[in-house]
């Protein structure tokens, strides 16, 4: 049973790294950055889906944690530059400097979450987004982090390849968590968190524990983009940016892992289409949002997945699950 | 003679300026009692078990649970220590199946053949729940989701199991069910601690009842001379 387990958990990032690492060759420039913000964005609404979908927190502050992230991953490897060569060298520190940056979006995740996971709705909104402005005036005014203009001439160390690993973890994370007694104490609290604490639930505990994680996968997605980019400025994590990912998994549905995945990845993609349309970009894709929300108010799967609505799935389960 | 299993002593509890509980006493005796505690709206019968449970803060005053004070402990902790709490308003996760929800119940447990066994037992209990098993609990009738709400409550194994207002908005067969399945649950062990508004049945299966008035215990006694007391039937039985 374990090495099956093991192997369940390994396979998925495995073959992800394998095949885009064979397709990343011959893909064209243009489709290549589509990915790679694809990619990044599936991160991104994924993990912000484990505060507001399962744990039912509403978190708009996503952008904040990325940026923490990506500043730590800059600097790490901005300063150990000329200490290491290029090549494999390189990309240890590259790895570790991301790992680094989930570390430190994570104690910030923790730093927010402590002290304001007892709020509820609204207000717990309004400290997300405050904790965004905060960090976005923070590293405008510091000289260490390159204030507005930020920190330029990272090297181009993001590959396709990383990121569909990167996505790859976070979408087995996610989904394993929903699985688990653990993501299953999660709904509780989103259900009802009275109840939730009547069955021994230690809903401020796992409040935070939510928080943690999505800050720290949001903090990978920061890093990956950031040396994608070459760039790390204040600028890619703005509020905006903290919104789209919302307007992501509240039109995937809230709590479900695979609509994220599905919103995420379309309309980054529906997003790079329509720049034919260039300056009603915008309105047309805040119109398709509006179509879509009407349309389906719950979202594209409401809280459930895309295997739950195979009804052969739903029937094997049912028969397999009864006692 | 040992302990009481749950001693409440002089408990107060304010909302704000309100003075919601006035130094609240009350015992449950042991295993396999059932403690009634009666009185109109806003006496404070849900403010007394939430103060129990910790689910708010009580200004003043002691709970005991097999002797060692709860007081300070948090809600999920009183849980693990054996007492479990059927909220006001059944608490059902409605977007949850009925299993989710009754594994739920077990979150402190991992004892898995434990569980089957009382997954077993709320079958026996109600047959309904294991029928409707895979179903969201969203879309079962207001009295599947109370029967639900008292299993899931069970799941956890309690010595003592608080109870508010089972029997709230429910018609008079599946009040019946309800309590008798109590009954049951009691005679296997399980000591309750019932808020009920309705006086009638619940004084029935109690063994000892409290009257509760404006945030005090007007009167007790045992079930059956509550029942027979003139006030108690003028006030709350409609005589």
């Amino acid at each position: 049973m374990k090495p099956l387990i093991a192997l369940r958990s390994v396979a998925p990032l495995l073959l992800t790294g394998i095949l885009v690492a064979l397709v990343q060759g011959s893909l064209p420039d243009y489709w290549y950055f589509v990915l790679v913000v694809a990619g990044i964005n599936i991160i991104l609404a994924v993990s912000l889906n484990i505060v507001n979908g399962f744990t039912g927190q509403f978190s708009i502050g996503h952008a904040g944690f990325m940026a923490v992230g990506a500043y730590t991953a800059a600097k790490i490897v901005m300063s150990t530059r000329g200490l290491v060569s290029t090549g494999a060298g390189e990309q240890l520190v590259f790895l570790g400097a991301l790992a680094a940056g989930m570390v430190t979006a994570a104690i910030a995740g923790f730093l927010v979450g402590m002290p304001s996971l007892r709020l509820r709705g609204d207000y717990l909104a309004i400290v997300t987004l405050g904790f965004n402005e905060i960090i976005r005036v923070i590293i405008e005014n510091s000289e260490f982090l390159g204030q507005a203009t930020g920190i330029s001439g990272l090297p181009k160390l993001t590959t396709l390849a990383y990121v569909g690993m990167a996505a790859a973890i976070t979408v087995m994370v996610a989904v394993r968590l929903l699985q688990s007694t653990h993501g299953r104490a999660l709904l509780a609290i989103r259900e009802d968190e009275v109840a939730a604490e009547a069955m021994g639930v230690d809903t401020t505990g796992y409040k935070v524990r939510a928080f943690v994680i999505a800050a720290a996968l949001a903090g990978l997605a920061g890093g990956l983009l950031v040396f994608y980019l070459q760039l790390c400025t204040p600028k890619s994590f703005t509020f905006i940016k903290s919104i789209e990912v919302v307007a992501m998994i509240v039109l995937g549905g809230l709590g479900s892992v695979s609509g994220a995945f599905l919103t995420a990845a379309v309309l980054t993609i529906l997003l790079e289409t329509l720049r034919g349309f260039s300056e009603y970009r915008m309105v047309v894709y805040s119109l398709l949002l509006i179509f879509f929300m009407l349309g389906r108010p719950a979202g594209l799967f409401g809280t459930r997945e895309i295997w739950d609505l195979l009804p052969r799935w739903r029937r094997k389960a049912a028969a397999g699950g009864a006692p | 003679m040992s302990e009481p299993l749950l001693t409440v002593k002089d408990l107060h509890v304010h909302y704000g300026g309100i003075h919601a509980l006035r130094g609240i006493s009350l015992e449950v005796p042991a295993a396999g009692q059932v403690v009634a505690l009666i009185g109109a709206n806003g006496a404070g019968k849900t403010t007394t078990l939430r103060a129990i449970t910790r689910m708010l803060k009580p200004t003043s005053g002691t709970v005991a649970f097999q002797g060692s004070e709860i007081t300070r402990l948090q809600s999920h902790e009183i849980v693990a220590l054996g007492v479990a709490h059927a909220p006001e308003g059944r608490g059902i996760f409605l977007n949850l199946t009925v299993k989710e929800n009754l594994d739920l119940g077990a979150f402190l447990r991992s004892d898995a053949d434990g569980i089957a066994q009382d997954l077993e037992r709320s079958f026996t209990l109600f047959p309904i729940l294991k029928e409707r098993f895979h179903q969201l609990s969203g879309t079962l009738s207001g009295g599947e989701q109370q029967m639900l709400a008292v299993a899931r409550a069970l799941m956890c194994r309690p010595k003592l199991l608080l109870l508010d207002e089972p029997s709230l908005g429910l018609a008079p067969q599946v009040v019946e069910r309800i309590f008798q399945v109590l009954r049951e649950v009691s005679a296997a062990g399980v000591a309750l601690l019932l808020v009920e508004q309705n006086a009638h049945k619940a004084l029935q299966i109690a063994h000892r009842g409290y009257v509760l008035e404006t945030g005090e215990v007007v009167m007790q006694g045992t079930g059956k001379e509550l029942l027979a007391s003139p006030e108690v039937r003028k006030a709350y039985l409609g005589e």
